[in-house]
């Protein structure tokens, strides 16, 4: 039984999935991380981390250039803006590719690539297209992909350039929403349901403090984050109740950090991953959704519901099940989210309306419940990519002082919103 | 203009499937498309049932513009440039009397920023934006 969306198993009843654990991610690169790209280090533009990412990932599976069959990225970097109008460089910097995204073309040529067989550059954000890597070496388009995410930040306040956020029409489906201040998903629609949530369970703003205190306590222990990088100090609980107001109660400790970075992935056959340098981490299922709820605005229901049904996908493909699951890495950015996955997915045993108690209750990567130990985007900065590259360490036991002492022979992570997302099951057994 | 003071709406693009419902805006009637086969009404307008699956059973249905206020927040430092001008400015969801299921965005005129009563009763009225396309918004009923 196939999805209607080709690769995607964003439906239930698909069963155990086709691959599982016949495909291993052995490789894993991060490049440097700056706040916003200065628009002269073409070593620090989007093609430059791409290419630095990249090499870094291939090193570290043990791999050469020859051993790249698959090129898989996204175009949407959420630079929000254009190089364009300010002035290109000298080749290959003299279009938006290599400045404001990195295609897989861009790449081919710039590392030299002489054996890719598969290009992708139009796949979706990292969730999805983690999932859509794992699909595309099970079903042998190519047998060693190199698949990379990057982050643009240009200079400017982020999102104020945006055309569309400077427009005097809104078009499209952005006339029902526009015109009302609506800004994306993750800030305005979960906002919303985070209000829902703490109408319907009588919690408040204050109960996420925890939950940002101890993100950015793990992101000061990831060597390579911005926050370790350029503002290596924690967080006080009277920083983030303070924390400047964007969305009344949405502060700026509940957003993720938007930087101008890239990290890159190998994905291959486990056949393949058995001679590599790196222990093999299995793919045993990758789910998505990209449903949308009823009218305007989805609700805590329909969320609730989304994510339901996003994890009895995971446990179906993947055979496992909550207890099985040790590290839980979903996504943080914004904030006001995070506890829909925790309780949907039932990590540690949380249910609905449970969330905030277990934030206040030990999830230090040293206690029993280390939660997003990842630090996740706003511990690292807005990466997404933290997600999976955390559970990767975690489960080849090299995560340094992020290592969680409990067990660590399984990871789930994924990104972005309840209702709109692609997760991955990874373990250290192909089954 | 908009009642809010410093608010300069953008304005809706009509497109082939949205335009009965602009063009009802502009003469102050708020219109959802309901399908007929399975009465289920449909905000923002969809191409076809989420029901029933239908895609030609849909007719669009005057409603009587009556609703309550969900939940809200304040806006304080958007990235839209005519909200800029107009911030700190209320945001709330509204839901449909007769269908609660069908909710609607409003920033509220004429209720102070912050001091929003949730749960209260709003009613529809219209308001300009920057092409004059009317769109349609809420306000407590006092
Ligand atoms: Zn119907």
């Amino acid at each position: 039984m196939v999805s209607n969306t080709g690769w995607m198993r964003d439906q239930e009843g698909l069963g155990l999935w086709e691959h599982r654990g016949k495909v291993a991610v052995v490789g894993w690169g991060q490049s440097h991380i700056d706040r916003r790209w200065d628009g002269v280090s073409l070593d620090r533009s989007c093609g430059g981390l791409t290419k630095e990412a990249c090499l870094k990932a291939i090193a570290d599976a043990g791999l050469s250039l020859d051993d790249i069959d698959g090129l898989i990225t996204s175009a949407e970097t959420r630079a929000e803006q254009t190089w364009a109008p300010r002035p290109y460089f000298d080749p290959p910097y003299d279009t938006e590719d290599g400045l404001t995204f990195t295609s897989a073309d861009w790449i081919q040529r710039e590392l030299g690539l002489k054996n890719v067989q598969y290009l992708k550059s139009d796949a979706p954000y990292i969730g999805p297209m983690m999932g859509l890597a794992a699909q595309a070496v099970g079903d042998g388009l190519c047998e060693t992909a190199l698949v990379w995410y990057p982050m643009v930040n240009l200079a400017g306040r982020y999102g104020h350039n945006n055309p569309a956020n400077n427009s005097e029409e809104a078009p499209g489906p952005s006339a029902f929403t526009l015109p009302w201040g609506y800004q994306s998903g993750a800030m305005f629609n979960n906002l919303v349901i985070f209000q829902q949530y703490c109408k319907k369970y009588g919690k408040s703003h204050d109960g996420l403090a925890d939950l940002c205190l101890n993100l950015r306590r793990n992101g000061l222990m990831t060597p390579w984050s911005y926050y370790a990088l350029h503002e290596p100090y924690q967080l006080t609980r009277e920083d983030y109740l303070n924390g400047r107001v964007i969305e009344e109660p949405l502060v700026i400790y509940d957003c993720d950090r938007p930087v101008n970075t890239c990290a890159a992935f190998i994905f291959t056959t486990a056949e393949r991953a058995k001679d590599l340098r790196q222990k093999p981490v299995y793919v045993l299922n990758h789910a998505q959704n990209g449903g949308r709820g009823r009218s305007t605005m989805s609700t805590l229901e329909e969320h609730q519901e989304a994510v339901a049904s996003l994890a009895r996908k995971m446990w179906e493909g993947s055979g496992l099940g909550p207890d099985d699951v040790d590290i839980f890495n979903p996504y943080d950015g914004y904030l006001t989210f995070t506890q829909q996955f925790l309780e949907g997915f039932q990590w540690h045993g949380v249910k609905w309306g449970e969330a905030h108690d277990f934030y206040a209750d030990d999830i230090r990567v040293e206690g029993p419940h280390p939660f997003l130990s990842s630090g996740g985007n706003n511990g690292t900065g807005r990466t997404r990519a933290c997600l999976f590259s955390d559970s990767l360490e975690q489960l080849r036991g090299t995560a340094g002082p992020r290592q969680v002492t409990t067990r660590a022979d399984t990871a789930l992570a994924g990104c972005n919103t309840p209702d709109s997302n692609g997760f991955l099951m990874l373990s250290k057994h192909p089954s | 203009m908009s009642t809010i003071p410093g608010l300069e709406r953008p304005g809706p693009v009509p497109n082939d499937m949205t335009r009965p419902f602009w063009d009802a805006c502009n003469e102050r009637r708020l219109v959802l498309q309901n399908c007929t086969s399975c009465q289920r009404l449909h905000y923002p307008p969809a191409q076809r049932c989420d029901q029933c699956g239908s895609a030609d059973n849909f007719q669009w249905k005057e409603v009587e513009g009556k609703g309550h206020i969900d939940v809200y927040m304040v806006i304080r430092d958007s990235r839209i440039r005519g909200f800029r001008s107009a911030q700190p400015i209320n945001f709330a969801v509204i839901t449909l009397d007769e269908d609660p299921g069908i909710n609607f965005l409003s920033n509220l005129p004429g209720t102070p920023t912050g001091e929003v009563p949730v749960g209260a009763p709003v009613e529809l009225i219209f308001e300009e934006t920057s092409t004059g396309q009317l769109v349609h918004e809420w306000q407590v009923v006092t």
